[in-house]
């Protein structure tokens, strides 16, 4: 027993801790404990009334019992009894035991309470303090509603000691907390902020903490605290390293206030008093010259506490986004700190360089550090600084270093801790999604994924490269190709077979020429995997198979018999012998045609958010990857949840127009175009789930907030357009949705339709951060003579987005005449304080008012002939920048709104199509015709028109699509 | 801050502080899990470490490890610098302090640190000024006061 016992010993606590402590085994333990809990009970009931002491005692003896870790469930009523001794020592206990043994016995709280009530009142400091800690510890509502309206009036009054301040301070913030809604500060609003200029530095420390959470509630109402608390903030740091004496830590001047006084200023906005920003610049730079400065003690808790401050700056100005030269100061700042021989230094350098990655000033300035990042990922021995240099890798890459980075993420996961593999892949599978620029890459690298970490590679992951191979045709080929191969190796991972089964049973076809995989040889290979497999990759199989039946009526008879087999037809599984079964009936019964209809090949999927980031997001908890965008669906919908893959196929190919341009959703024969609120919406917001209600409910409740902000965005003119938006224009030529723009912060999908002259679009804006965008506003308009010639109306959205939310905005487009421009889209909208403005063209182009037209040669040559004046044709001759896959180039000409006219032209290698451009004023009538040159992989393109600028138009439009 | 806790290196908590409301249940569950993690970790690894949603700031003092839980906007390198002003605060009270001083007099552990740090902030920073408050404490143990 120590020797030390300041204060009143009381020896038999220390005599059961020691027996305690003497216990041999656990049951000796909990059998000296049950004879002490006996003892206490018969002494509490017992007739002789106890004194103080001994009733401080056992109360004691029974806090210790229950920090043990066993069930105490008597002795409060003897705790609140010492409450309201009026010995010091006694009624300490008391408190201690009620603060730790929070019992929500109505009869006891009104007792306690009663207690508190007269501590609070006896004008005694110690007294105050133990009953203002005592509501602190325990923060239940019961406390808030008896004491939330007196504490603020305890914490401002002139007379009130520093100390009881100091506990009024943050016991008003656990309440708070606990109960904000019984917290008003109200009238004490001012002399609450106030208390940031008091003299004493312990209530200033104390009272910050509770600004600072009032402020991140109501920042409004509190942003006086600002410019005190940049005064405040400048005094310490530029104060000698003595002047704040017992406030000073290792030679660094307050550091817990300073860190305090910059988390306070992050609920803000930058300054916008010239003087009050000049004056928190210079404290930023200061503390970055410090951080240059020679250390003034070799302790590591002046390093700390030096650091502490520093990362809090560095917090700051990262918040404020606004100050290149910060930013890039703080970033080499950290370059320094990557290298440095504390982990802890090295672990919050790479922490907090991932938000610096995400800023557009100094995305550049962490990309440099990507050796030693990649170093780090590789050679450090702490698997969480490890996973922080993986993050970083992540929030670093773009399409410049993609390749470089996936690559070393991939040779990393052969080695990696199991505990974060799992995450590595989804950060892996979303990267080469983002930023492939060739599909075979993209292909390899998921293949590859699944080679190394087939177990971690989630259903997401390969749903995913499913849902691209299928939407890309100029990489099926290769996927083929590819997964055939991998196929190969003796032993593959099931999520292999899966995504080869499924992929082979789509376009098998197209490797089907080389005799290495002809389709016999392409069966049996899938088919040596079937036995080692689960159920439901077995059942994945079975459909590939039937589609094989279908792609290669030369396996049919190879195929029935395995499908006949006993294994399969009488298998026991229900799932398996019901496909064996209805598999084999159908390549049987149904003709050929039948076959073909139902085995169709699968139609592109709608363009999503890859259910991956839902993924990832959902495993790092929110906030974690608030770069990406939530998507509104969970799972991916490729094969109708995995486990029954053809089946999913069968009922989509038969439910959908059976062309690869058909659109999924029915919207071009259905929806009815008119100009008020769509009754097509619903249909939209089934794809884009969350797209309805986070439109309409935000915003009503904000109004006072927000229609002060509009003004100071609108007087900002709009950016000039993007310089990639042209190119973005030219990805929905050909298409009707998808994703028409993205950055760190903001996502644009675009969904349209078109009748006649008239169409509709749907813009969804979605935030990928985890901060809500204020003042979001978005206009389009018509530049130029633009202006007579398309009819553009667009609803406003609402003016925040939150976090993570999509809102959806409808646009109405009338065509008056033929047109050449694209209208303007300007976005803006603030995030955190700094002003984003966007613009982009919105792709409505001249050929999606085409009509398509079906008419037979001699029609077509006719009036081909007819169109024969040097001004009506327009003709491009160019080099062909994707595959010249037949499938591709039909689906790009139905893309673009003609009709594709078969057995027209005399040369079967060429295409014709016709149409008739539909806008108010006139209708003009266009013929096309494509002659692909397979041998100089060229095209030639002509187009005829009644009108020369559409002839031109079209013209243009179409050859940036080969 | 939400909690912090002290426990040896056999795994013994020696001292649990909870800054929000959790059910007995989940407290033990807490402690039991963060103590294995944290126990698992070898000396020279980083001092932080992400656990749920929270970030876990640790170090070891002799056979006590002090381990507390901070939210995401929290600063990991204040909070190191709390524990050690909190072991520091104990050593002068206790006149180099040991894990022992702590099992017996664990109600003067709580004292101290309610002086230090009140519904998870620091409410006074200077080691004097809670050392003078818990001093003052002392004096009135034995002082009858008229109610």
């Amino acid at each position: 027993m120590p020797a030390v016992s300041k204060g009143d010993g009381m020896r038999g606590l220390a005599v059961f801790i020691s027996d305690i402590r003497n216990c041999k085994s656990k049951e000796a333990e909990i059998k000296r404990i049950n004879k002490e809990l006996a003892n206490i009970r018969s002494k509490f009931k017992g007739d002789k009334a106890l004194d103080g002491y001994s009733k401080k005692k056992y109360v004691c003896k029974l806090l210790f019992i229950f920090l043990l870790g066993h069930d105490i469930d008597f002795g409060h009523m003897e705790a609140v009894n010492l409450l309201s001794s009026n010995k010091y020592t006694e009624k300490q206990i008391g408190y201690l035991f009620i603060s730790v043994l929070v019992n929500s016995n109505s009869e006891l709280i009104r007792l306690i309470n009663n207690a508190i009530k007269n501590d609070l009142s006896s004008r005694n400091p110690t007294f105050m303090c133990l009953a203002l800690h005592c509501i602190a510890n325990v923060g239940s509502r019961e406390m808030a509603e008896a004491f939330a309206g007196e504490i603020p009036r305890i914490l401002v009054a002139g007379d009130t000691m520093d100390s009881v301040k100091q506990s009024a301070a943050l016991c008003l913030l656990r309440l708070y907390k606990a109960s904000p809604d019984l917290v008003l500060m109200g009238e004490w609003t001012s002399r609450v902020v106030h208390l940031l200029n008091d003299q004493h530095m312990g209530v200033v420390t104390a009272a910050i903490s509770l600004i600072t959470c009032l402020s991140s509630k109501n920042p409004d109402e509190f942003k006086t605290c600002v410019s005190l608390a940049v005064s405040r903030l400048s005094r310490i740091v530029s104060s000698a390293s003595t002047d704040l004496q017992d406030y000073t830590y290792y030679f660094v001047p307050a550091p817990w206030l300073s860190c305090k006084l910059l988390r306070l200023l992050q609920c803000y906005p930058p300054p916008e008093d010239g003087a009050v920003k000049g004056r928190l610049v210079e404290c930023l730079e200061t503390i970055l010259n410090k951080a240059q400065e020679p250390p003034k003690s070799k302790k590591v808790q002046h390093s700390n506490a030096k650091n502490a401050i520093l990362f809090e700056a560095i917090s700051l100005i990262i918040h404020y986004d606004s100050e290149p030269n910060l930013l890039v100061r703080a970033c080499n700042q950290l370059g320094q700190f990557l290298q440095h021989r504390e982990t802890n230094l090295r672990y919050l350098a790479l922490e907090s360089m991932c938000t610096l990655a995400s800023s557009e000033f100094s995305h550049e300035a962490v990309k440099t550090h990507i050796e030693t990042v990649i170093n780090a990922l590789k050679t450090e021995r702490d698997v969480s600084v490890r996973q922080r240099a993986a993050d970083l890798l992540y929030a670093m890459c773009d399409r410049s270093n993609a390749k470089q980075i996936v690559a070393e993420m991939l040779s990393y996961l052969e080695t990696a801790d199991y505990s974060i593999r799992e995450e590595m892949v989804l950060k892996v599978a979303i990267l080469a999604e983002k930023y492939a620029v060739d599909y075979s890459w993209y292909v390899d690298t998921i293949l590859n994924l699944i080679r190394i970490a087939g177990d971690y590679v989630s259903e997401e992951v390969w749903y995913r490269v499913i849902q691209i191979v299928i939407n890309r045709d100029d990489v099926q080929g290769y996927a083929a190709k590819t997964v055939f191969e991998a196929l190969q190796a003796p032993a593959c991972h099931e999520n292999m077979v899966k995504v080869g089964g499924y992929i082979l049973g789509e376009f098998g076809n197209l490797i089907a020429g080389d005799p290495r995989s002809s389709p016999l040889v392409q069966f049996n290979l899938l088919h040596s995997k079937f036995h080692l497999c689960s159920v439901p990759t077995r059942a994945l199989l079975l459909s590939a198979y039937i589609k094989f039946i279908n792609l290669f009526p030369e396996t049919k008879a190879t195929i029935q018999e395995v499908l006949r087999s006993d294994s399969q037809i009488r298998n026991s599984d229900v799932e398996l012998q019901q496909r064996a079964v209805e598999y084999l009936k159908l390549s049987s019964i149904a003709s050929t045609d039948v076959l073909a209809t139902v085995l169709e090949e699968m139609p592109p999927f709608p363009e999503r958010e890859s259910s991956i980031l839902a993924k990832l997001k959902k495993k790092k908890g929110p906030g974690a990857v608030s770069v990406e965008l939530e998507d509104g669906k969970e799972r991916g919908e490729l094969n109708g949840g995995g486990d029954r893959g053809g089946d999913a196929a069968i009922a989509a190919s038969n439910a959908s127009t059976p062309s690869p341009s058909a659109d999924l959703l029915g919207l071009r024969s259905t929806a009815p175009v008119s100009g008020t609120t769509p009754s097509a919406g619903s249909l939209l917001v089934d794809v884009f789930s969350e797209a309805g209600p986070s439109a309409t409910s935000a915003g009503v409740n904000d109004d006072g907030f927000l229609s002060s902000a509009p003004p100071t965005v609108a007087s900002e003119d709009p950016a000039p357009p993007l310089p990639e938006s042209d190119e973005l224009l030219n990805k929905f030529v050909c298409k009707n949705n998808g994703v028409l723009f993205e950055n760190q912060l903001l996502q644009i999908g675009i969904k349209s339709e078109y009748r006649q002259n008239l169409g509709r679009m749907y813009l969804f804006y979605g935030n990928k951060t985890s901060v809500q965008f204020v003042s979001f506003n978005t206009t389009v308009s018509c530049p130029g003579e633009l202006q007579s010639q398309l009819n553009v109306q667009t609803k406003t959205v609402e003016p925040l987005v939150e976090g993570g939310a999509q809102v959806q905005q409808v646009i109405n487009i009338e065509c008056l005449t033929d047109f050449i421009d694209a209208p303007l889209l300007n976005i803006k909208f603030r995030y955190g304080g700094a002003l984003q403005n966007i613009s982009l063209k919105l792709p409505v182009t001249i050929n999606k008012f085409f009509q398509p037209t079906e008419m037979a040669a001699a029609d077509f040559f006719q009036r081909w002939k007819q169109l024969s004046q040097p001004q009506q044709e327009a003709q491009k001759i160019f080099k062909a920048s994707h595959g010249m896959d037949t499938e591709v180039l039909k689906a790009k000409l139905l893309g673009l709104g003609t009709a594709l006219l078969e057995n027209v032209d005399p040369n079967p290698e060429n295409y014709v199509c016709a149409g008739v451009i539909q806008t108010k004023a006139q209708q003009v009538g266009c013929l096309l015709r494509l002659e692909p040159n397979a041998q100089a992989q060229m095209y030639r393109l002509t187009l005829r028109s009644s009108k020369d600028t559409v002839s031109q138009r079209v013209c243009d439009l179409l050859a940036e699509q080969f | 801050m939400q909690f912090m806790l002290l426990f040896s290196r056999q795994g013994k908590l020696r001292l649990q502080k909870w800054y929000v409301p959790l059910s007995d249940k989940e407290r033990k569950k807490i402690s039991r899990d963060l103590v294995q993690t944290i126990l698992a970790r070898k000396p020279k690894m980083c001092s932080f470490l992400e656990w749920r949603d929270l970030k876990i700031v640790y170090k070891r003092y002799a056979s006590l490890y002090f381990c507390c839980a901070v939210e995401d906007q929290d600063n990991e390198l204040i909070t190191l610098e709390i524990i050690h002003r909190y072991v520091e605060l104990l050593d002068k009270y206790f006149g180099s302090v040991c894990e022992l001083d702590i099992i017996f007099n664990f109600e003067k552990a709580y004292f101290i640190l309610d002086e230090f740090l009140l519904g998870g902030e620091a409410q006074e920073t200077s080691k004097k000024n809670v050392l003078k408050a818990i001093e003052q404490a002392d004096l009135l143990q034995e002082c009858t006061f008229p109610v």
